[in-house]
């Protein structure tokens, strides 16, 4: 055994690791719980499947990457460093088969000097990176995700607001968090630890004369007093845009939880993190970082080695070495820095002007050369300085300069609202420091990334290759890029490659930092939007009655709706509901149908400039089909718009380009006309509108008792006429999307169960039909009646129906006119409006099926099919298409491809059945 | 995410709204006098500048456009102004 724990107390819990029984206790992460249990190798590294150690004791570690299986779920890639352990883990090591210390592809290793950094992307050029790609897949990688277990989406995101958000609840975060509080102002702090006090607990320093604990827990309290709120187990993982900060809480029992806070202004308390030093071999398990074994010992009792060697260029280290030995370990202390002086005190042998010549122990840290004096030990404890944590900052934008006397970055020129304190200012002590940086040319196989296993050698190779900017290092040897995102190798990394090209540090600079500050699990980003609540489908009013009618529901433009009714295969009762409805009457449940009033004495200019067609010389009470276009005059929607009176509108578009026309109406009239003269009022959630249509459609009205005069002199195909429905409005217009007798019948919301319940009682002794959405698409298809964004595409103009009359002869402007007249809007080999006949006696075409004619090289496309149904009345499949000149080839037969098969197709016209219109009164 | 100010709703989230032009852009017409060369500049060519910008938005939760000074680079909102864009 190398790690033990040194005391008995604490309540028991049971685990395994790589299948091997375990006790740790309560209080523990994984790896706290691993290193009382002595296990030394933990894991296999990414690429060379080299063994590794815990280096770390928190969100730094590099190394210890797990998959954690608690009741029968598995959760992959977890940190061991800052998972608590729980009674009846099953802990995995990743990329390592079967276990981590017997790995089966160890041996990888041995291929290495083949395997440099960009070998990979080598591969793109020679020979076929198609060889290698599998089989690097298969041996590099972390975690196995479990396919069985889907994540509950249930964790809350909390919006927040408070004058200051202190991120770190370290000493310097706790006394700005309570000055603050104290002050007055509204704060909270977050602190990714379970524990506050940050590495004052670890150091066992006293604050202001009192423990740190001690003073840590009063400041908490003393916070909350103030009306102030802590977080714990919360990490602030990023800062985005005019400074909101997302924070990930981690809660036991309870779902994680997601703040995204706005503060007034933020306090960065988030500390530093102790580097590595870089020399052969040191990435044996058994090297750690300094600050890592003293937290392991304060915090957990674990003692990570009897015979110590404490590597290190800095002052700190020897808090640590002077604890570890009253611990009871042997410990030498290999100080790197010329200036220090021999000496030997309780427990304790120091080195001066020590070198790291080598490792020994390939499973694991036997001994270390120092100064070439061998030494045995079973851990190597490193400290090359620390990191200020200053990655929130520059996720902000901050700048950082370099600071000679700590041999670190530190935040630069200020940031408005973000100030940074403590340690992750710089604020460090007395270090004393003398840098240790990687030296170009060293020999041996020198780790800077762990994680991602990237060597001294990796760096030299990278700029030889001329990759010498730290944005292409990262890139090129993945430096950095790993799950902790070179939280330790960020700076040796940027150092190696200012040693080698003989730039200072800071004109090297630092690669750009970038939110999540750790690995977030998406369940904690998405929350509860997934599944139905990721794009909440819109209801009808209805949708109680349609399920009791037996209707099947699919999604239209982002309303539910029924498709069809009823327990048989789709086509045929789609085929049913189509038949029925040209031969009785259907109902038809059009309530999405837009309903948008403009109204004011400039209405009719707003609706004229919105369409196509000029709608202000309508006469009252009646309506007109038209298009609306974009600025590009391209088709963004059609409908019919009513003129109710002179200064009152009416526009049904399409039910999914509601919202897009209230907004383009809203658009010219606030931009375009006087907004006190013109109104938009979108009232289409506030009525329902039921249709029925088919030749006995009359006789269903007839019967509603509706007060309205259903003689054809009065209310005529495209009128529209004012009743009333059980003491309500009622609005009755006869518009047509079927080609048949229709009449569209909206009233106010509050009646929308009692008329659809009028209406199948008046269609029951007509033999109505309930038609669903199929149908209804099938019907106007056979009339060649377009849908706005299926029949058209973005470059369709009205033109390419064949509808020129305004473009010719409208005076005035309208939204889009001019491009009517670019040179492209009138090339004459653009995708026109047509129908299509199937021409080689096969079934109906399918949706998308290009057509094609000869063109040089080959063929070209000229158009494709957009619409396609297996038509009931036509006695023919029907189809529309958009066709290169397609208006001047009707009866032309071009060939038709899909998926390798080549069909044939006439070009006809886009009107299937009734081409004469007389069902439209019949 | 950015907070825009809305001159009816106050700061809202930026996904509640969204750009409508470059302020100032006038659209060329009438149909018949406008050069194929100036329309398609209306059309499609911005002057998208690097810095401060003047631009209208639309605020798609009440339906307001209005003009909105911003920097493309800060993403520090300077001036906001209700009514005629």
């Amino acid at each position: 055994m190398t790690s033990t724990r040194l005391s008995t107390s604490g309540r028991p819990l049971a685990f395994t690791f790589d299948g091997r029984s375990f006790s740790g206790r309560e209080g523990d992460t994984i790896a706290s719980a691993l290193l009382a249990n002595g296990v030394r190798i933990v894991g296999r590294s990414f690429k060379y499947h080299r063994p590794r150690g815990i280096v770390g004791a928190w969100s730094e570690e590099p190394n210890a990457v797990v998959d954690v299986t608690l009741d029968g779920k598995t959760t992959p890639n977890l940190r061991a460093t800052t998972e608590p352990l729980v009674d009846g883990m099953a802990v995995r090591s990743v990329n390592a088969r079967p276990t981590a210390e017997a790995d089966r592809l160890g041996l990888l290793d041995r291929l290495s000097p083949f395997l440099p950094a960009g070998f990979y992307y080598k591969t793109f050029l020679w020979p076929d990176w198609h060889l290698f790609e599998p089989r690097i897949r298969a041996m590099a990688g972390l975690g196995r995700l479990d396919p069985a277990h889907e994540p509950p989406a249930d964790c809350p995101v909390v919006n927040a607001r408070c004058d200051v958000l202190v991120v770190g609840g370290g000493r310097s975060g706790l006394k700005a968090a309570l000055a603050a509080a104290r002050a007055g102002e509204v704060v909270i702090l977050v602190d990714d630890r379970p524990l506050p006090s940050g590495s004052s607990i670890d150091r066992e320093l006293e604050i202001d004369g009192v423990p740190a604990v001690q003073w840590a827990a009063d400041a908490v309290s003393a916070i909350a007093a103030a009306g102030g709120r802590v977080l714990s187990r919360t990490t602030a993982y990023g800062i985005y845009d005019h400074n909101l900060v997302c924070c990930w809480e981690r809660r036991t029992g309870d779902a994680d939880r997601q703040w995204r806070i706005r503060p007034g202004r933020i306090v960065i308390a988030a500390g530093a993190i102790e580097r590595p030093l870089v020399f052969a071999d040191n990435d044996r398990p058994g090297v750690m970082l300094a600050s890592a074994a003293l937290h392991y010992l304060r915090r957990h009792e674990v003692l990570v080695g009897s015979n110590i060697v404490v590597a290190a260029n800095n002052d700190r280290a020897y808090e640590t070495a002077r604890a570890l030995a009253a611990a009871g370990a042997a410990v030498t202390v290999a100080d790197l820095r010329e200036q220090a002086r021999a000496s030997r005190e309780s427990g304790i042998e120091i080195l001066a002007g020590a070198t790291i010549d080598a490792v020994h122990g390939k499973a694991g840290v036997e001994a270390v050369t120092v100064s070439g004096r061998r030494i045995a030990a079973d851990c190597l404890l490193v400290s090359g300085g620390y990191t200020p944590s200053v990655h929130l900052f520059c996720q902000a934008k901050g700048r950082l300069r370099f600071d000679d006397a700590i041999s670190a970055f530190v935040p630069g020129d200020a940031v408005p609202g973000i100030s940074v304190v403590g340690s992750a200012a710089g604020e460090l002590g007395d270090l004393r420091i003398v840098p240790a940086w990687p030296r170009a040319g060293a020999k041996g196989r020198q780790w800077i990334d762990f994680q991602n296993d990237v060597t001294l050698k990796d760096v030299e190779l990278a700029a030889r290759e001329n990759f010498r900017s730290v944005e292409h290092l990262k890139r090129y040897t993945t430096l950095g890029m790993a799950t902790d995102q070179g939280k330790t190798s960020n700076m040796n990394g940027l150092a190696a490659m200012a040693a080698i090209t003989g730039r200072s540090i800071p004109e090297t600079g630092t690669t750009t930092y970038r939110p999540p500050f750790v690995p977030v699990p998406f369940t904690v980003v998405a929350g509860r939007r997934r599944g139905e609540l990721f794009n909440p489908v819109r209801r009808l009013p209805l949708e109680a009655e349609h399920r009791a009618a037996g209707a099947v529901f699919r999604e239209y433009g982002g309303w539910l709706r029924p498709a069809f009714y009823g327990a048989g295969a789709a086509t045929d009762e789609i085929r049913r509901e189509g038949l029925q409805a040209r031969e009785t009457v259907a109902i038809f449940d059009g309530s999405p149908l837009g309903k948008i009033e403009v109204f004011g004495p400039q209405a009719g200019e707003v609706v004229d400039y919105n369409s196509y067609q000029t709608l202000s010389t309508l006469k009252p009470g009646r309506t007109r089909y038209g298009f609306m276009l974009t600025e590009s005059g391209v088709i963004y929607d059609d409908g019919v718009v009513t003129k109710l009176a002179d200064d009152h509108y009416v526009v049904s578009c399409s039910s999914g380009h509601v919202a897009g026309v209230v907004l383009r109406l809203e658009e010219w009239r606030q931009d375009r006309f006087d907004r006190s003269r013109a109104f938009v009022h979108n009232l289409t959630p506030h009525w329902a509108t039921l249709t029925a249509c088919g030749p006995r459609a009359r006789s269903l009205v007839a019967a509603l008792s509706l007060g309205i005069d259903l003689d054809d002199a009065v209310l005529p195909h495209m009128a529209v006429a004012a009743g009333s429905f059980e003491g309500v409005p009622a609005r009755v217009a006869r518009v047509s999307f079927t080609g048949d007798r229709s009449y569209e019948i909206s009233v106010p919301l509050s009646k929308a169960t009692a008329l659809w319940r009028a209406m199948n009682e008046a269609g029951r002794p007509l033999d109505a039909v309930l038609m669903g959405s199929e149908a209804l698409l099938m019907l106007r298809a056979e009339k060649g009646y377009i849908i706005a964004g299926k029949d058209t595409d973005g470059t369709t103009m009205p033109h390419d129906l064949g509808i020129v009359g305004p473009r010719d002869k409208r005076q005035g402007e309208y939204a889009g006119k001019r491009s009517l007249f670019m040179d492209n809007a009138l090339d004459a080999d653009r995708q026109q409006f047509v129908g299509l006949a199937v021409a080689d006696g096969g079934a109906m075409l399918p949706v998308g099926a290009h057509g094609v004619e000869p063109a040089a090289g080959g063929r070209r496309s000229i158009g494709y099919v957009t619409s396609s149904y297996d038509s009931p009345n036509a006695g023919q499949p029907v189809a529309l298409g958009l066709i290169r000149q397609g208006l001047a080839r009707t009866g032309e037969e071009i060939e038709i491809v899909h998926l390798g098969k080549t069909r044939r197709a006439r070009i006809v016209s886009p009107c299937f059945f009734d081409p004469e219109g007389v069902r439209l009164n019949g | 995410m950015q907070l825009f100010p809305c001159p009816f709703c106050g700061l809202r989230d930026e996904t509640e709204f969204s750009f409508a032009t470059e302020a100032g852009r006038g659209r060329p017409e009438p149909a018949a006098e406008v050069s194929a060369d100036a329309w398609s500049s209306y059309l499609h060519f911005g002057a998208n500048p690097k810095g401060a910008t003047r631009e209208v938005w639309l605020h798609a939760a009440c339906g307001e456009f209005f003009v909105m000074e911003r920097d493309t680079v800060t993403h520090m909102v300077t001036v906001q102004e209700a009514g005629e864009p």
